[in-house]
């Protein structure tokens, strides 16, 4: 995308009808670091890759609990994605408060599209850079969705957003059909899976993982890190067994794995690690 | 503030499909009997049916409160309905907030429901006090039909049953409560939806020796 003379304001067409500050806004979701969801018929769960700063750091917190029932995983710039947040929270408690009964997730979903879409009809707002997967469970089901920038919201049986999710969304193309009927725990093994395709050969640990599971009779919650490490050590070793060839040198600094991941990632986005605006 | 076209009694109770409601079509005026054909039962939603017993007009608010909420809830248009529990807890939070501003909608209110096979049995009153329970009453009736509620209800009563208690309790109300009508009507709310009885009288026998001799054995003044 480059610079041109109707990307100053989101008030503002092109002549081909695009609005290019809500694309752009957009990117800023392609930046964020990945952050992934999928869907059984009574569970979602999320994942999301955490970057720290440096190794003094602690690491942006990705997944906020909305409600016992509804969870998200945010992609893009995090301060936008914790406004949102608060927002969701606020709603969900007021709508329990008067009617005793939890929010339905297709409705919060629909409030939070209509408020992205106001950012995109003032001219002294800007769109929310962030990205949501919203994960949550209500009478008709469990559901996944997926909220843009632009106002739209989809509903996913499982998708992938952020840097290098491409590599992911791949891998759960191929699986999807399997999801509605999995069981809890391999919902849970697929989601760190498709975690580890977006590190492109980087060692999968959980201290740069997070994953979030809501369910039927199980309130949203994320996972502590001693139980992410156990499900990844089942499968690593496993991995290992069975197929050395797609263990590359994940023992050789990040950015070579950068490089040599660029065959399989998708063109059009970065390939550095995390962005300046996940921070 | 006061009442001054008032309704009495609703009484209500958990049976084997869903919830059953009686109530009696009188309406007063302070001591008069002005009104004789006041429906006081209405289907709200697709899950819940609401009894009122106090100030018709305030009723009637309620009644205009309660279609905006379910026409918002169907224009969502998304598979989902606000069920008995929701729009209890609605008029719980309503009734409440309008006590604290000094300004009271003088009613009881009676709300049943079934939805996903769950029954629902609950009122509020004109001060917010809510609860829940297997069978409900309002005004009078908490002193006169409870009672026989209590001693008789069980679980999974038949319809046949269930109105034969409520009948019951409506006679003892129309013997004792002095703004009772013969009149009433009985709703019942299933799985399946909403019907409201068309009006009918109960049989009545007035020559007990107790009614014919009222004061016989009487102590006191009164």
């Amino acid at each position: 995308m480059f610079r041109n003379q109707y990307d100053t304001d989101v008030t503002t067409w092109s002549p081909a009808g695009r609005l290019f500050q809500v694309e752009y806004a957009m990117e800023a979701v392609k930046q964020g670091s990945a952050a992934i969801g999928l869907r059984s018929k009574t569970h979602v769960v999320l994942g999301c890759v955490n970057k720290a700063n440096s190794e003094l750091s602690s690491h942006q917190k990705k997944i906020f609990e909305v409600d016992d029932h509804i969870g998200v995983a945010i992609a893009g710039l995090t301060a936008d994605g914790r406004v949102l947040s608060r927002y969701m929270r606020n709603e969900c408690i007021n709508y329990s408060f008067t009617y005793e009964s939890p929010l339905p997730v297709g409705r919060l979903v629909v409030q939070l599209a209509d408020k992205a879409q106001v950012c995109t009809q003032r001219s002294w707002k800007r769109p929310y850079g962030v990205g949501l997967l919203v994960a949550g469970l209500d009478e008709s089901g469990a559901h996944l969705y997926y909220n843009c920038p632009s106002g739209n919201y989809f509903e996913y049986q499982a998708f992938a957003i952020g840097s290098r999710s491409q590599a992911a969304k791949t891998y759960l193309e191929r699986r999807f059909e399997n999801f509605t009927d999995s069981s809890r725990d391999d919902l849970v093994k697929d989601a760190i899976m498709a975690i580890r395709e977006t590190l492109q050969g980087e060692t999968l640990k959980s201290a740069i993982c997070t994953i979030a599971v809501v369910g039927a009779g199980e309130p949203f919650h994320v996972l502590d890190q001693g139980t992410v490490q156990q499900i990844i050590d089942t499968f690593e070793t496993a991995a290992e067994q069975e197929d050395p060839a797609t263990e590359p040198d994940a023992a050789t600094g990040q950015e070579a794995a950068a490089e040599q991941g660029t065959a399989a990632d998708h063109g059009g986005s970065t390939d550095e690690g995390a962005a300046p605006m996940d921070i | 503030m006061y009442p001054y076209v008032t309704v009495t009694s609703v009484v209500a109770l958990k049976y084997k499909d869903g919830i059953l409601m009686a109530a009696d079509m009188g309406g007063s005026y302070g001591s008069t009997l002005r009104y004789k054909s006041v429906e006081r039962m209405k289907p709200i939603g697709k899950h819940s049916l609401l009894g009122a017993s106090g100030e018709i007009s305030d009723f009637q608010e309620i009644l205009k409160y309660l279609d905006e909420l379910i026409l918002y809830d169907n224009m969502w248009d998304d598979g989902n309905s606000l069920g008995p529990k929701e729009v209890h807890n609605y008029l719980t939070r309503v009734m409440y907030n309008r006590r604290n501003k000094f300004n009271p909608l003088w009613n009881s209110l009676v709300l049943g429901g079934v939805k996903k096979g769950e029954k629902y049995l609950g009122t509020v009153s004109m001060i917010g006090v809510n609860f829940e329970d297997n069978h409900v009453a309002t005004g009078f009736g908490n002193h006169l039909a409870r009672p026989i509620l209590r001693q008789e209800w069980h679980e999974n009563l038949s319809f046949e049953d269930g109105v034969k208690i409520l009948e019951k309790c409506m006679r003892v109300l129309l013997y004792r409560d002095r703004s009772a009508v013969n009149k009433l009507q009985i709703a019942k709310i299933t799985e399946e939806g909403v019907t409201i009885s068309q009006p009918y009288s109960l049989k009545t026998y007035w020559e007990f020796s107790a009614f014919e001799n009222p004061t016989q054995g009487a102590v006191g003044s009164w």
